[in-house]
């Protein structure tokens, strides 16, 4: 048995100011590290959450989203004829061929203008699409000029909420209705009528075909299928997947540029638990010359003082999570860089981003107390005794 | 082990000197020195003359240049250091001139320390470091920190905490050097209960004449040599 764990514990408790500075440093680090994996886990549950694993994208070949494709009505008509296709109770199959136009509207607050999602839909659209559900007003009339809006960009938006207008394709669009999409990328698009929408903006193709598989496991063989078909220029893949690949590119920037931001920062916060730790062992020169005498061993003080600075690096990552996790409250909207549109998300915290944090203040603190902790094991006992 | 007449504590031709700079500064040259068991030796002299680097070569903190120590049979010279530290945790309490009590441990926790390094269980350690705070007279300061308790106490929890694991040899640096008259005198009482007591050979070291006047033999160091006394 060594030294007891309390020694550790306690010391770092009688001098509670120095510790609470020393991890608080510690804490802002793991703040950054936590709060920036947080922003990365809130836009891909945003954007994953978004598709459902039984619909089907069918794009252009190669387009990596929406706003890049484009597939023709001769195109979209074979797609539908395709057997993996559920057919609806009307009889009617389950797919939408969408239309995604970008467009460009004021921010309310501050005038600032920011691309939004205009989205071409079919009355099938909103079915293939439980999520989403309409919060006020009623469905856009097919033929009319007439629109339902994202809740976040009815709240966000100049002329985006319940009967206000909205101008774009060189028209006039009545916001009839306004739809909750909860946490996913739909909340921040306006829905209208397809066949209008392709009209004002002088389309002659679709965007994406989106369908609702009969059988999920009949995917494979679609895929296979029409993108092996000569007189399709097509794509296939499942609607999960699809946001999952939007939003890789930019959780993989955010989280490299966290990581980057933290290595830097943590660099500084090391440094505080060194100095603090050499403080607490120049502090205790006589206590470790007594321990040596009373006969504990090297590598007992050795690990007394690596097990202060994990504790010590222990509180600073409990701080940094627990400011972190206020971050939930707090909605972003950024531009998303696959569909250079506005999407609003939360920071997310999730189990693994609780414990990636502590570990990563726990190793700091290890950095930390390595150095201070291997210049208190390797003391001179008649010399450390002499200190007092 | 030695026979028990034997002298528990034997040292031969010992040497130890230490670098100041470049320079070669001898502190014990050649000492020879035997302790008998239960003896109470008090070792004086002026300061600088050797007998605190005495007392930690006898006690294992320190290692000599040259010269044999054998305590109750083991050459200490001859162990490693993770060896002598074993060694000290079982053969040898401490009584320090400060007490070097851990001041966030509590005087309960400060005398169960040395028993944390044998395999006894918690409960026997209960019973350990109870039986031994009666002895010193402060089972009723268990739960109290060091900075609660007078410099009288503390040095008796610091007793308490030397002789829990029963070692054979108790070494003293100035043990009532920091205690007013009246704490010395319950401290110097409490060391000779423990030598007719408890049969503890007992080595300190003191300035104090009246605290030597406790022991059984003085010995004199002057310029690292040992004069009878």
């Amino acid at each position: 048995m060594g030294i007891p764990y309390s020694y550790s514990f306690r010391n770092l408790w009688t001098r509670r100011l120095t510790t609470l500075l020393t991890a608080s440093g510690m804490g802002l680090v793991v703040f950054v590290f936590a709060a920036t994996l947080m922003l990365a886990e809130g836009l891909q549950q945003t954007l994953v959450q978004t598709g459902s694993f039984d619909n089907v994208v069918v794009l252009r070949k190669a387009a990596n989203s929406e706003v890049q494709s484009g597939v023709e009505r001769g195109q979209a008509a074979l797609v539908e004829s395709q057997p993996e296709v559920a057919i609806g109770s009307d009889g009617k199959p389950l797919l939408a061929k969408e239309l995604v136009v970008l467009i460009n509207l004021k921010k309310r607050d501050g005038n600032k203008p920011a691309n939004v999602v205009i989205r071409g839909v079919n009355a099938v659209s909103l079915k293939l699409r439980p999520a989403i559900r309409l919060k006020e007003g009623r469905m856009p009339r097919e033929g009319s000029a007439e629109v339902i809006a994202g809740a976040s960009i009815a709240r966000r938006f100049k002329g985006g909420g319940l009967g206000e207008t909205l101008r774009f394709g060189m028209r006039d669009w009545r916001v009839v209705g306004v739809f909750d999409a909860g946490s996913t990328g739909f909340s921040s698009e306006i829905w209208g009528d397809v066949d209008q929408m392709m009209q004002a903006f002088r389309r002659q193709v679709y965007s994406s075909i989106i369908f609702r598989l009969r059988d999920s496991s009949g995917f494979d063989a679609f895929k296979a299928r029409i993108e092996g078909d000569p007189r399709l220029t097509v794509e296939a893949k499942r609607e999960t997947r699809y946001y999952l690949d939007q939003s890789e590119s930019m959780a993989k920037f955010l989280r490299i540029l966290g990581l980057v931001l933290t290595i830097v920062f943590s660099i500084g916060a090391v440094i505080g638990a060194t100095i603090t730790m050499y403080a607490a062992v120049a502090n205790r020169v006589t206590e470790i010359g007594t321990l040596r005498a009373l006969g504990f061993q090297r590598r007992s003080i050795l690990s007394a003082f690596i097990m202060e600075a994990l504790l010590l690096g222990l509180c600073g990552g409990m701080l940094g999570v627990g400011g972190a996790s206020f971050m939930q409250l707090i909605t972003i909207s950024t531009m998303n860089w696959a569909s250079f549109s506005e999407l609003a998300f939360s920071f997310a915290l999730t189990f693994g981003i609780v414990w990636k944090s502590l570990l990563f203040s726990v190793v700091m603190g290890f950095i930390g107390g390595a150095l201070p902790a291997v210049r208190a094991s390797r003391m001179n006992i008649v010399e450390a005794l002499r200190a007092t | 082990m030695a026979a028990p007449q034997a002298p528990i504590v034997e040292i031969r031709d010992l040497a130890k000197s230490y670098h100041r700079g470049s320079q070669l500064i001898p502190v014990l040259s050649g000492i020879n020195f035997d302790i008998a068991r239960g003896e109470f030796v008090a070792l004086m002299g002026p300061s600088g003359s050797g007998k605190s680097t005495l007392l930690n070569l006898i006690a294992g903190i320190d290692s000599a240049d040259r010269g044999s120590i054998r305590i109750a049979g083991v050459e200490i010279t001859a162990l490693s250091e993770s060896e002598l530290a074993r060694w000290r945790a079982g053969n040898v309490g401490f009584i320090f001139q400060f007490y070097n009590l851990i001041p966030v441990l509590t005087a309960y926790e400060n005398v169960e320390l040395p028993l944390l390094l044998t395999s006894l269980k918690r409960r026997e350690r209960r019973e350990h470091v109870e039986a031994v705070l009666s002895v010193v007279g402060l089972a009723d300061r268990m739960d109290h920190y060091p900075s609660q308790l007078s410099g009288g106490q503390q040095q008796r929890v610091a007793i308490a905490r030397a002789i829990v694991t029963d070692p054979e040899i108790l070494v003293a640096d100035e043990p009532t050097g920091d205690l007013d008259r009246a704490s010395a005198e319950e401290i110097l009482l409490l060391m000779d209960q423990l030598v007719h007591q408890f049969k503890k050979t007992v080595i300190m070291v003191t300035h104090d004449p009246r605290a030597a006047e406790k022991a059984h033999i003085i010995r004199h160091l002057e310029k690292g040599e040992l004069s009878a006394t």
